[in-house]
């Protein structure tokens, strides 16, 4: 195209871009679906476009489009791809070999899953400039080490030696960002490069991000389904859902003055009202100095937690991974036995272990869990999954149990043709609602919900969360919450307990715990959180260095 | 080399001690169970109670079961596997040839059957589920259809008789040269390849496809690397684990598993040796020979199972 050289400024231009692929319904004939309807889009030099939107909406897609990459049997099949002024779906396989690693470069999801595990992270850094002969290796070495500087690693002359498994998660995501910039490409495609971290890593991972992009002036298309996040390093924003182009504007515009309803939503998403209920006079449960380990004593993972849970309100556990969140509550439902403490339940002590337990009293403690898909049998029917605590509990059968169902799916807002589905038939959300369904049926005093809305787009989590506080009302069941998402805590909890390193180490009604004066673990966590304001990350990140100066 | 990876070396060598300890008690055991014993094989049919009381007596056998365990035990251990019944000849001697033999036509095997097994794996992953793929898992699942008595039969028929370029009995002795030697044992080396190939190749295509899904082979993509630098690359390495196990079963079936293929082309290894004897019903060295097998079974799966660790980059280099 002579006339893309002739614009100075512009590096990437999508025109009308169209993207197939064919689905493989079980027991149908095969059929093509379209992921990207003719969505158009402009990125110059130098700048960051975030695209955002929930799962599905072809924002990955439409990022790998740039390298002429389709996942799986993903197939562009309209549209120019334009870039350095020509079109690069005309270039061929030979074509899209030439510029992918060398003119645009890809910063996964999970740094991890992504750096191969059998060879050294600098082998892996410097393969790309190798492979296009853009530069010598110790050239390539040298800015590498360069570039483990700037995004402030530990040791950047040594940790190229290193194999990926002996660098931790946040540090795996900043030297993969320095794979991609090592050879030096105009574009870079960040596909939600922070989503796996913590948040207390996150905020380091993004600032580490944000200063590469400015001080490399390579231009990025930031894919991500938070908009906070996204509002930190953007120049502009567009909004996708189903494949379509929603908005698209400035970063200011889009967070502050949306012109479509639908971004308005993505806005205003954690905006729930919860009153705080009062902690009664006497706990339901009460968890007392436990300790649990696992590998038999050798690996302490909770230490002297005690914690109370009253009837009919919230108890939310927040914490990083690996802050013991999730084996609280293993050692409350008896799946790993406490070494030390007791659990207590309406006045008497619970048997330490599962085998322990009469059926009444597992009756009473349900779970609720983050991967919903895998928490449901996939061959049997919503209405069998629903049912068996029905007949397991209750003893109910044929009539009376399919009418319990109905009433069940009635109240998680699920209408009644939903009862012969099977899992795979149903949304990610959907599925979450049959499980909460499931754990309702035995009509318990406590659910524990670990993690239950992570793994779900946000307008969706927040229609469960809603459900869950409506059920909370009618149903007065109690719920422990297990969550690393404190937008998520502000909803829903009356009171918090804060876990690190297997210790609460702040703990009582909502309001006292988010109130200052913080410790400092605390304190960290909440200004971590991303808020959807520009200028957040640099404000956030000047309060940290200012905390450690003073420290 | 770092401490975990030592220690966890030095519990597979014990434990194969341990198994090979127990597999010479299962081996031993089981020879005593079979009725008849030495003495009475020896003097045969005609055993007149005394003889048969005097040659127990001279061959220690009315001791009990686990001094004569210990004994032989002893014996196997410092070198000394007994003498064959049937011949009289030391067995340590007879074998000594024999297990060369054998060792020297699975060497050969080997050199062909693993990387062009290994080979034809990773070109089945590069052009999967198209003709090639297609072509190379046919023609290597029939190779192994056949049983391997046909495809010798085959292999004769064809290159000794019709075209007369191999013998069709690969007897060597000591005197032959190297490439003499090589010229015998063309023919049921090509055998046994065409046993083992599509096992070994089968699996190398299905461990790579299993690691293809992998992020990093999506970041190897995103590279620009070409499909078959990314399946050599990032792909094979991580693949390496499984496919070492079923190379050395393989290496294993071609020691122990050559009974047939030996005995078609009248070669001198062990599986002959084995056969001759036990339709003589020569229990020394039935149980020698079966202990080496074992040996060499357990010896091989141990390398696996090492090589395996060592592969392993979270071993090699911990944390």
């Amino acid at each position: 195209m002579a006339d893309g050289k002739a614009k100075s400024g512009l590096l990437l231009d999508i025109r009308n871009l169209r993207i197939e692929a064919t689905v493989y319904p079980p027991g149908e004939a095969p059929k093509t679906i379209t992921l990207v309807h003719d969505v158009s889009l402009t990125l110059e030099k130098g700048k960051v476009l975030g695209l955002i939107g929930e799962s599905g909406a072809g924002k990955s897609t439409i990022g790998l489009s740039s390298m002429g990459y389709g996942r799986g049997g993903v197939r562009i099949t309209g549209g120019e791809v334009i870039l350095n002024g020509r079109d690069i779906l005309k270039g061929g396989k030979e074509g899209f070999r030439k510029l992918r690693g060398r003119e645009v470069c890809y910063v996964a999801q999970s740094a991890a899953a992504a750096f191969n595990p059998a060879h050294r992270l600098m082998d892996q850094v410097v393969e790309a400039s190798l492979l296009h002969g853009t530069a010598t290796r110790a050239e390539a070495e040298k800015r590498a080490v360069a570039l483990f500087k700037k995004l402030s690693l530990p040791n950047p002359e040594t940790i190229g030696e290193r194999f990926p498994h002996q660098v931790s998660g946040g540090q795996l995501q900043r030297v993969m960002t320095a794979m991609a910039l090592c050879s030096e490409p105009d574009l870079i495609v960040f596909d939600e490069p922070t989503t796996a971290l913590d948040v207390t890593t996150q905020i380091d991972v993004l600032a580490a991000i944000k200063d590469a992009i400015r001080d490399t002036h390579v231009a990025a298309l930031y894919i991500t389904h938070d908009l906070a996040v996204v509002a930190q390093v953007s120049d502009e924003i567009m909004v996708l859902r189903h494949g379509r182009l929603v908005e698209w504007g400035g970063t200011r515009q889009i967070i502050k003055e949306p012109r479509q309803e639908y971004t308005n939503a993505l806005v205003s998403v954690h905006e729930i009202e919860h009153r705080e209920q009062q902690p009664g006079t006497a706990p339901m449960l009460s968890v007392k100095n436990v300790t649990a380990a696992y590998g038999g004593g050798h690996v302490k993972v909770l230490k002297n937690v005690s914690v109370d849970i009253f009837p009919g309100q919230t108890l939310a556990v927040v914490g990083e991974s690996g802050s013991g969140k999730s084996t609280l509550a293993r050692a409350i439902t008896g799946l790993l036995p406490p070494e030390q403490g007791s659990v207590v339940f309406d006045g008497r002590t619970l048997g330490n272990k599962l085998s322990d337990r009469p059926k009444e009293d597992l009756r009473q403690l349900q779970m609720i869990y983050q991967m919903a898909d895998v928490a449901m049998n996939p061959r049997q029917t919503v209405g069998t999954i629903i049912g068996r605590p029905l007949e397991f509990y209750f003893g109910m059968k044929g009539r009376e149990r399919d009418k319990r169902v109905n009433e069940l799916l009635d109240e998680i807002e699920m209408g009644k043709g939903f009862i012969d589905r099977y899992p795979a038939e149903l949304s990610g959300g959907q599925k979450q609602r049959v499980c909460i369904a499931r754990s309702l049926a035995a009509k318990p005093k406590l659910i524990i919900c670990d993690e239950v809305t992570s793994a779900l787009d946000p307008l969706v989590a927040n229609g469960i969360l809603k459900l869950l506080l409506n059920l909370q009302q009618h149903e007065k069941v109690a719920y422990l919450f297990i969550t690393h998402d404190l937008a998520t805590v502000k909803s829903i909890a009356d009171s918090i307990a804060v876990m690190y390193r297997g210790e609460v180490v702040r703990y009582g009604s909502k309001s006292k715990v988010l109130t200052p004066p913080f410790d400092a673990y605390t304190d960290l966590l909440l200004s971590s959180v991303p808020e959807m304001e520009i200028g957040w990350l640099e404000k956030a990140i000047s309060g940290r260095r200012m905390a450690s100066a003073g420290n | 080399m770092s401490s975990p990876i030592v220690k966890l070396v030095a519990q597979r060598i014990a434990l194969g001690v341990v198994l090979l300890l127990a597999v010479s008690v299962l081996i031993f055991a089981g020879t005593q169970i079979l009725p008849g014993d030495v003495a009475q094989a020896i003097l045969g049919q005609s055993a007149t109670p005394e003889s048969l009381a005097n040659l127990r007596e001279q061959l220690g056998l009315n001791q009990p079961a686990y001094i004569r365990y210990l004994h032989w035990l002893g014996g196997v251990l410092t070198g000394d596997l007994g003498t064959a019944m049937s011949s009289g000849q030391d067995i340590a001697t007879s074998i000594k040839s024999r297990l060369w033999n054998t060792l020297f036509l699975a060497f050969w095997a080997a050199i062909v059957a693993i990387p062009l097994a290994i080979t034809l794996g990773l070109i089945a992953v590069r052009y999967r589920n198209g003709w090639v793929d297609k072509l190379i898992s046919g023609v290597a699942l029939a190779s192994t259809s056949f049983p391997e008595f046909f495809i010798g039969y085959l292999l004769v028929f064809y290159f000794a008789v019709q075209h007369q370029w191999f013998p069709a009995i690969s007897t060597v002795y000591d005197e032959m040269s190297f490439g003499e030697r090589m010229q015998a044992i063309a023919l049921p080396a090509a055998a046994l390849t065409l046993v083992v190939l599509a096992h070994m190749m089968r699996m190398t295509r299905a461990a790579i496809l299993n690691v293809m899904q992998s992020a990093y082979v999506e970041t190897a993509e995103l590279k620009g690397l070409s499909a078959f630098a990314v399946i050599r690359k990032h792909a094979f390495p991580n693949a390496i684990a499984p496919i070492i196990n079923v190379v050395m079963l393989n290496l294993a079936y071609l020691v122990v598993g050559v009974v047939v293929v030996e005995v078609i082309f009248v070669y001198p290894g062990m599986g002959q040796y084995l056969v001759d004897h036990v339709t003589k019903r020569d229990v020394p060295v039935v149980q020698a020979v079966g202990l080496i097998f074992a040996a060499v079974y357990i010896t091989l799966n141990i390398i696996a199972d090492i090589a395996a660790i060592v592969a392993n980059p979270r071993l090699r280099h911990p944390k």
